[in-house]
């Protein structure tokens, strides 16, 4: 597994935030997947610190983003941001100090593990910069409060973009985008009209519109009418947390935001979940998978294949299924198990 | 037993809208099942259109005089210049509460088993504020406009509909962790409000893990209060899990006047094929015309209404195609009718 002439850069360096709540013990269980798998990944650890450093108004420091710079790939554990006041959201400093612009979140029906919903099989990509995530709000008078929701042309298009490639380098065949743009015609009417412009270029794929209320009422009664959907930010959140509820919850979906300059940081959908931290109860897979996500973007792909048909076994064996699943397997006994199966 | 004041049996308009696509088809089913009752009501109807630039004062002033209105959907152009009329019909008449009644229906098998969620949304502002504007080329600006007067009245509406209706738990839906001083308000104001209801049980849910729980555990929410795009969201999605929105009820009520709509209408209002084969599904609307009997103080009207619907699906014999039948909208109107006590 050392350096060889094609692939001089080995063992590849790569970032890594363990996070809060249970992001430490999922970390861990990546980190002894990758070294049972012998991953050529040199993982650069950087924890989120409890004050705020001015550089980022955030308590993720500048070191930490130029570490992900540098490296131009890294891996993420959930991180907690208070509600209601506080410092900026964790989340949302790495998105824009990255440039993160598209999230892109995998969501099919694991084979053995059996939910209400069958045959799932799509993609959200979610644009993550802007839209009503900006961060600007005010106070106007006491007891009125607005929030700004902003879209460019310039962050719409390259979501669009991104999701074009996307469904034409995966072979998939149709992109819906998702709006609301019978109330927010003109932002969400702009989102369209990049999405519009984006799909005369792909003329092999199949592109169609769809109001978000009717598409959350689809999913719910037949997620298979979809393939990729491309949205702006906040409902790219809840749909793609709808879908994680199709398939099982959120300790199985994966994702990975894609940068400018070619940058990828994978991350699990979920949260810290708190109400479970520290107790080796966690299911470890959505980050497994989000970490089998970087390696293909690595174009390590026979390594990503083991890992992924590991996970997949593992979990359709039965065996060792954590408590989310319905099992009663620890984070750690899950985690040996899918080492055995690689 | 119910005893009426001297006069209560004395026939109401309501104010109709038949709307576009499937709107006439099920409103007409309405009129038909209403006859065949004898239903005190008689309707004052409007062509109303979604592409129509504004609602036509004669029909704002039908609905202020008859404070009740039965209502098709609107098929609203997307992207275009025109403004929803639904929205405009909202605010003009200070509609800000929206109703929808999810639950599951005996005799029409889902997914889902034990759902019965009201979704109560705040219906006049919020990302429906209708304030939009191009900052620079490429740049465009949306205003999610939240006020404690709004807040406050929409969560006093739901522990209130939570209050009289036996209802256990109120859960609010936000997005704070991002929203802070948006939906933040919202919250403050549930929390609030909460306090004066010690019956009922209060608490908070974010949206996206809202719409994950309600695909895997929706038995767990009761009364559920909203700002605006969230609640049309978790109420189209509760719909889809409860049987489609083919058949849930709703409507939108103020201080003085109330719109009864099919209550979760996504995918229903602009399906061509559906108006065309004349075999839209009448079981929301007429769900809902039994809300607006309630509503109108015709309570034995309304019972009888439901009952009958509800003998219709328990039967399963005679239903729409969403809801894995054949018939058209005029078969389940006649079944309807004959099941009537
Ligand atoms: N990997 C996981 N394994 C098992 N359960 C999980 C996992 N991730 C999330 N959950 C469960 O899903 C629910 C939602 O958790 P999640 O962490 O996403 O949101 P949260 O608690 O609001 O955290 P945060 O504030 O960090 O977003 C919790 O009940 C949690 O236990
Ligand atoms: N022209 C259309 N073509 C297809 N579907 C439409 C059309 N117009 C409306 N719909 C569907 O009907 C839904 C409800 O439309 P309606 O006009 O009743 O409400 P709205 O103005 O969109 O507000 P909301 O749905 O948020 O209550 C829409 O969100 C959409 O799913
Ligand atoms: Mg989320
Ligand atoms: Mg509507």
């Amino acid at each position: 597994t050392l350096s060889t002439v094609a692939s001089p850069s080995y063992p590849i360096r790569a970032t890594l935030f363990p996070g809060d709540g249970i992001g430490p013990e999922i970390a861990e269980s990546v980190k002894q997947v990758f070294n049972a798998a012998e991953v050529p990944i040199e993982w650069e650890e950087h924890h989120v610190g409890d004050t705020v450093d001015p550089k980022t108004e955030s308590l993720l420091t500048w070191e930490s983003l130029e570490s992900v710079r540098k490296n131009g790939v890294g891996l993420k554990g959930p991180m907690a941001t208070p509600i209601g006041k506080g410092h900026r959201s964790l989340n949302l400093t790495l998105r824009k100090e990255l440039g993160l612009y598209a999230n892109v979140r995998p969501c099919y029906s694991l084979p053995g593990y059996k939910t209400r919903y069958d045959d799932v099989d799509l993609v959200t990509i979610r644009e993550n910069t802007e839209g009503e995530y900006s961060g600007l709000e005010h106070q106007v008078v006491r007891g009125v409060v607005e929030s700004l929701k902003i879209i460019t042309r310039q962050a719409s298009l390259r979501v669009a973009e991104y999701a074009f490639h996307y469904a034409r380098s995966n072979g998939r065949k149709r992109v819906s985008a998702i709006h609301k743009a019978n109330i927010m015609r003109k932002t969400d009417g702009l989102f369209l009209k990049c999405c519009r412009e984006v799909a005369e270029k792909y003329p092999d794929i199949t592109y169609e519109e769809v109001i978000i209320d009717n598409c959350c009422m689809m999913l719910v009664k037949n997620p298979t009418l979809f393939d990729v959907l491309v949205m702006p930010n906040l409902y790219g959140d809840i749909i793609s947390d709808l879908c994680a509820g199709l398939i099982g919850g959120l300790g199985l979906t994966p994702s990975c935001n894609i940068g400018e300059g070619g940058i990828a940081l994978a991350e699990a959908v979920h949260g810290s979940a708190p109400d479970i931290a520290g107790k080796n109860l966690a299911n470890p897979t959505a980050l497994l998978l989000s970490s089998v996500m970087m390696l293909r973007h690595l174009q390590l792909n026979d390594k990503a294949d083991r890992i992924q048909n590991a996970i997949l076994s593992t979990i359709a064996e039965g065996k060792y299924r954590t408590v989310d699943l319905g099992g009663k397997s620890s984070t750690s006994d899950f985690t040996k198990a899918l080492c055995n199966h690689l | 037993t119910y005893m009426p004041r001297p006069g209560d049996g004395s026939p109401r308009a309501v104010t109709l809208i038949p709307g576009d696509g499937i709107g006439p088809l099920v409103t007409g089913a309405v009129q038909q099942v209403m006859e065949a009752m004898h239903a005190p009501v008689y309707f004052e109807t409007y062509e109303v259109h979604g592409d129509m630039t504004t609602v036509p004062q004669e029909v704002i002033d039908s609905i202020r005089r008859n404070k009740v209105c039965l209502k098709g959907g609107l098929a609203t152009p997307v992207g275009g210049g025109v403004s929803s009329l639904n929205v405009q019909l909202r605010k003009e008449l200070d509609l800000y509460a929206s109703l929808v009644n999810c639950f599951n229906l005996p005799g029409l098998p889902t997914r889902h088993e034990n759902v019965d969620i009201v979704v109560v949304r705040e219906n006049t502002e919020g990302e429906y504020s209708g304030l939009e504007h191009e900052v620079v080329p490429g740049v465009v600006e949306s205003l999610k406009v939240m006020t404690k007067f709004c807040s406050e009245r929409i969560a006093k509406y739901a522990f209130e509909y939570a209050y009289l209706n036996n209802r256990k738990k109120v859960t609010a839906v936000h997005k704070a962790n991002i929203m802070k001083l948006a939906d933040g308000l919202f919250l403050e104001s549930c929390r609030e409000v909460s306090t004066k209801y010690p019956g009922i049980k209060y608490n908070e849910i974010i949206v996206d893990n809202c719409c994950m729980q309600l695909v895997s555990k929706p038995e767990q929410f009761d009364v559920m209060v909203t700002p605006n795009l969230y609640g049309n969201l978790v109420a189209n999605t509760a719909a889809g899990i409860a049987g489609g929105t083919g058949v849930m009820p709703g409507g939108n009520v103020g201080q003085d006047h109330a719109i009864f709509e099919q209550g979760a209408s996504a995918g229903n209002v602009g399906n061509e094929k559906i108006v065309q084969q004349k075999k839209a599904n009448p079981v929301a609307l007429l769900l809902s015309s039994a809300m607006m009997l309630r509503h109108l103080q015709f309570p034995s009207f309304a019972d009888r209404l439901e009952t009958s619907v509800k003998r219709v699906i328990a039967e399963g014999k005679c239903m729409t195609k969403d809801l894995g039948g054949n018939s058209t909208t005029q078969e389940v109107v006649d079944e309807v009718i004959a099941k009537l006590d």
